[in-house]
């Protein structure tokens, strides 16, 4: 009895969370529906109408679609792949035992709370610009041509600045996990004579799966929507070298004021984005046994 | 705050002045603005305008991109965020039809209406209806170090052609030392890239439209404009010129980091601010080029303020925009800061003041902003007017994806030949998606 | 000897996590010690790192030209609010996730993380209508509203993680010992849980604190947080990098000292369940 008592007192206790989510998700996303299909563009808002599926055929065809798809797809995967190696790499290291382990875990974790808009500022105008940065400035001193990083190659330039974001999130999720390794399995397969490469390929790896699946579900979910970045640095281009279907989206519905076409946009990145989803709870859900 | 309404409150109490009584209906404003060195003086002034009227003012000062989208977005859904923005030539034609600005013919009698240049004027006027009060007004002119010049043994004519910028833009050039005889836009953007360019290809021969509004990037003259940009940005450019807009050429320029720099005519008054800038006292100043074809590549521009029909304060807001692009105002910015740094381009009574005409770089420009047609902008006869911009609501959409693609191109991630190609596409279906060619 | 090894191996370990430790922290380090140049010495070729006069003239400038003791207010306003509210909705939710599980737990959770990656983009022009309608655009409410909405699941999640670990034998023994489900939830269960709470609570903070979509493009002037004070320093005229690291670093200290304060319950709120 008790046990239904609670049953019900839980489901009401998850229904006003439930709910806002519900609402959150399902308004604005019939509005966008709605507008999906018809005509509305900003500055001509008196010729509106119904455009049946125009606007999702402007949006696909549009051949910025394929390489913003590209795009987003490389992002996501390049900061992915360069936090979850570093950030096994870093974490190892500061699970030693060294001098001063508290200040360099603070300095570490510094990127964590800096502002996206920040951080590409920062990066883009004191350290990747071509005359008056950092690196121009290291290039020359060294007798190299500085690079144009934003220009000769936006996308890895991004990549780079977002990684440098999320790296402590990776690491020190990793560290944690690593500490709590066994330390007596650890000795026992030393003493069996298992190098570290080996100790650290059967042991250490496979103790770490679980904080990685984590390390990639919480940043694939921030890093689909990459933009701000973007918006600072390159504003999607040279050409659309640098533009991902958020920005794509943006573009269409705030540079060209086409609020149709941008919600067809919208729609389709909400489709992708559930395909993504889907797809990461399948093959990480199993391992969070959440 | 309270205090001060504390101090208003007591002031009418005793019924000091009469003018106080505007004060105790004290209103806030909330002013859009772009975040240039002009608008930001205006910031600071503008307590003076706080004082003397008892209103405050939030502002957001934006740069000019960002700006462009807010305000857009607010006044195309009625969201009335803000009682006074700043726009420009562009829009205000487009929003004056559209009925989302107010009239400010209704200015008053002192603010002097038939002061202001007629070319400005007249890009800020529908049907009678002046939508906006000019600001500053612009135009693009060469500017260039003169000891740079001498040194290469070169001398820059009044009004030079395109071929001679680019020779000494070659000469001038000394990469060893970072000085990169020519500096110009390359950022994307329908404002930044294709400002200059629309204006540059203006003295190709090119155009956007012809009279049934079919793009024409298909055309010779614009792989003429193209690949005479792109090549001389090559030889010659800083590096990363493909997002360099206004502000970052600005920086390269006062650093003493470009021979020749192709622009907006009020920089003048930043390069040769001795405060700013490391080479204030070797600018000189040139007509934009040309071609010999009639137009030269030069631009109109007026940073403007319009107050749009969502406003909760238009009497405020009208109040403020008088107050801003005032004779007075300009009195007061030259008290403060010298005649060099008053707003250019929107008075006629500001070039025939005797203070200002010492001022190196008002009578060219002047010349420059006469010497802008909008509304016979290109050689071959064409539907639209604007001399930089096509003033159709699709032409930010348009010309910001060009304006990608032809900074691909600059950037060497795209050739010149693709690059129009696919401007002429999207072009090409951006427009009979608007319905221009039913 | 084996001692001897361990101590070269330590000292090798300092240098390196030294190292790599100061060049992560290096653009922020950087940033700062810009923000005290002036404009023509934080271009210098080549740079300086600690020899020049050290001038607070950029902070002025900055201060003179923008409000920003009004976005720093903003900005705590926001992310306190979205977090204090968004904690409101999801203790109970989370709560009876962790202790009530039915089947369709996992899912709900699932489905609840998905919504957060629904692209903000697509849906602007609604919200931006929906805000528009209720008279909500340059307002803090709808800013903490859409903040609390989005962030929820992540609030959720994590709370669920930490509510998972609470022994529920405890509280059968409590329920035994006739301890009424007030004094159960009182004494038992949130001396437990408050750590939990507390750096959900923090991760929270900074997440809504650093948003930059929806705080830039609801906001006009009065509900401006810092991130919409930064960007008007994006590219002002001539030289600005000095003032711009000058507003960076007001930008980002705050969460930044907050965030260092508080590092130990972050880092093992940030776990996300991940270890056990």
């Amino acid at each position: 009895m008790s046990t239904q008592h609670s049953r019900s007192a839980a489901r009401i206790m998850i229904a006003p969370a439930t709910f806002l989510l519900l609402a959150w998700m399902l308004i604005p996303l019939c509005m966008t529906l709605y507008y999906s299909f018809r005509r509305y563009r900003l500055l001509t808002p008196d010729r509106q109408g119904w455009v049946g599926f125009r606007n999702y055929e402007n949006f696909l065809t549009n051949p910025a679609f394929t390489s913003a798809l590209i795009n987003t797809l490389v992002l996501v995967l390049g900061v992915l792949i360069i936090t979850v190696v570093l950030g096994i790499l870093l974490a190892i290291l500061l699970d030693q035992p060294f001098k001063g382990q508290g200040i360099v875990r603070i300095l570490v974790i510094a990127p964590f709370f800096v502002m996206p808009t920040v951080s590409a500022l920062v990066w883009k105008n004191m350290f990747m610009n071509p005359v008056n940065g950092l690196f121009a400035y290291a290039a020359k001193a060294v007798g190299l041509e500085p690079y144009d990083f934003l220009s000769q190659a936006p996308l890895m330039s991004i990549i780079g600045i977002v990684s440098w974001q999320w790296l402590p999130f990776a690491t020190l999720i990793l560290l944690t996990a690593i500490q709590s390794l066994d330390s007596e399995q650890m000795e026992a397969a030393e003493m069996d004579g298992a190098s570290a490469l080996n100790r650290f390929w059967f042991i250490t790896l496979p103790h770490l799966s679980r904080a990685i699946t984590v390390v990639i579900l919480i940043q694939t979910i921030f890093l689909l929507s990459i933009f701000a970045e973007i918006l600072v640095t390159t504003n999607g281009g040279p050409g659309t070298a640098s533009t991902n279907l958020t920005y794509l989206v943006y573009a269409e519905s705030l540079l060209n004021y086409d609020v149709g076409e941008g919600s067809a946009g919208g729609v389709v990145a909400i489709i992708l984005a559930n395909i993504v989803a889907i797809f990461l709870m399948r093959a990480i859900g199993k391992n969070l046994d959440a | 705050m309270i205090i001060r309404r504390a101090l208003l409150n007591t002031a009418a109490g005793i019924g000091l002045v009469a003018g106080i009584t505007s004060a105790v209906s004290a209103e806030e404003i909330t002013i859009a603005t772009v975040n240039n060195g002009d608008m930001i003086r205006m910031q600071e002034l503008s307590s003076q305008w706080e004082e003397a009227t008892g209103n405050t003012i939030e502002w957001a000062v934006l740069e000019e991109n960002a700006l462009r989208q807010r305000v857009t977005t607010d006044i195309a859904t009625g969201g009335g965020q803000y009682d006074v923005m700043t726009i420009g030539t562009y829009e205000v034609p487009i929003w004056g039809k559209q009925g989302w600005l107010m009239s400010l013919n209704d200015l008053p009698a002192e603010w002097d209406q038939a002061d202001i240049l007629p070319a400005i004027a007249g890009g800020l006027t529908v049907e009678g209806e002046l939508y906006a009060a000019p600001f500053y007004g612009e135009s693009s002119m060469v500017m260039y170090r003169t000891d740079l010049m001498e040194a290469a043994g070169l001398e820059m004519p009044e009004a030079p052609t395109w071929t001679f910028i680019r020779e000494a833009a070659a000469e001038m050039t000394d990469r060893e030392n970072e000085i990169y005889g020519i500096c110009a836009r390359g950022k994307a953007g329908w404002g930044e890239n294709m400002a200059f360019l629309t204006a540059m290809s203006n003295s190709f021969g090119a155009r956007w439209f012809d009279e049934e509004w079919n793009a024409q990037f298909d055309g010779e003259a614009w792989a003429n404009t193209l690949n005479f940009y792109v090549d001389m940005m090559n030889e010659s450019g800083p590096p990363g010129a493909s997002s360099n807009g206004f502000n970052e050429n600005l920086t390269l320029f006062q650093t003493g980091k470009c021979g020749m720099w192709i622009d907006a005519t009020v920089a003048a008054s930043f390069i040769t601010n001795p405060n700013d800038s490391q080479v204030a006292d070797s600018v000189g100043f040139a007509l934009a080029p040309d071609n010999g074809l009639g137009p030269r590549g030069n631009w109109l521009w007026a940073w403007s303020l319009a107050v749009p029909t969502s406003t909760d304060a238009p009497d405020a807001a009208k109040s403020f925009v008088a107050w801003a692009t005032s004779k007075e105002y300009t009195e007061l910015v030259a008290e403060n800061e010298g005649w060099a740094n008053v707003p250019p381009g929107t008075r006629t009574s500001l070039y025939e003041n005797p203070n200002y005409a010492s001022v190196p770089f008002a009578k060219m420009t002047l010349d420059s902003i006469n010497s802008a047609d909008p509304n016979n902008p290109t050689v071959d006869p064409v539907p639209y007017t604007g001399v930089q911009f096509v003033a159709i609501p699709e032409f930010q959409g348009i010309a910001t994806a060009v304006g990608q693609q032809f900074s691909a191109a600059l950037a060497g991630t795209t050739s010149v030949e693709d690059a129009l190609a696919n401007a002429q596409e999207l072009t090409t279906s951006e427009m009979q998606d608007a319905g221009y060619q039913d | 000897m084996a001692r001897a090894i361990s101590k070269r191996r330590t000292v090798i370990v300092t240098i390196l996590a030294w190292t790599i430790g100061l060049l992560i922290f290096f653009p922020i380090l950087w940033t700062v010690i810009t923000s005290f140049k002036t404009e023509a010495e934080a271009i210098a070729d080549p740079p300086s790192l600690f020899w020049f006069n050290w001038t607070l003239e950029n902070y002025n400038v900055v201060n003179a030209r923008s409000n920003y003791p009004l976005h720093f207010m903003n900005s705590v306003i926001i992310s306190l609010g979205s977090t204090l509210i968004g904690l409101a909705i999801a203790v109970p939710a989370a709560w009876s996730m962790a202790f009530v599980p039915s089947k369709q737990t996992k899912n709900i959770l699932m489905w609840m993380l998905s919504t957060k990656m629904l692209p903000s983009v697509g849906v602007l022009i609604p919200i931006y209508l929906i805000s528009r309608n209720l008279g909500l655009l340059d307002s803090r409410i709808a800013l903490v509203v859409i903040l609390t909405l989005i962030n929820l699941p992540i609030i959720v999640w994590m709370l669920y993680t930490y509510f998972k670990e609470i022994p529920i034998d405890i509280l059968e023994a409590a329920r035994m010992d006739g301890a009424s489900l007030k004094s159960e939830i009182l004494y038992i269960l949130t001396p437990m849980a408050l750590p939990g709470i507390a750096s959900t609570m923090l991760l929270n903070i900074i997440l809504a604190w650093n948003e930059a979509f929806w705080t830039l493009n609801l906001t006009a002037a009065k509900a401006a947080p810092l991130t919409a004070f930064i960007a008007s320093y994006s590219s002002p005229e001539g030289l600005f990098y000095a003032k711009l690291s000058a507003a960076s670093t007001m930008a980002i200290a705050p969460i930044l000292i907050m965030g260092w304060f508080s590092q130990k319950q972050l880092v093992r709120g940030l776990t996300f369940g991940a270890v056990k």
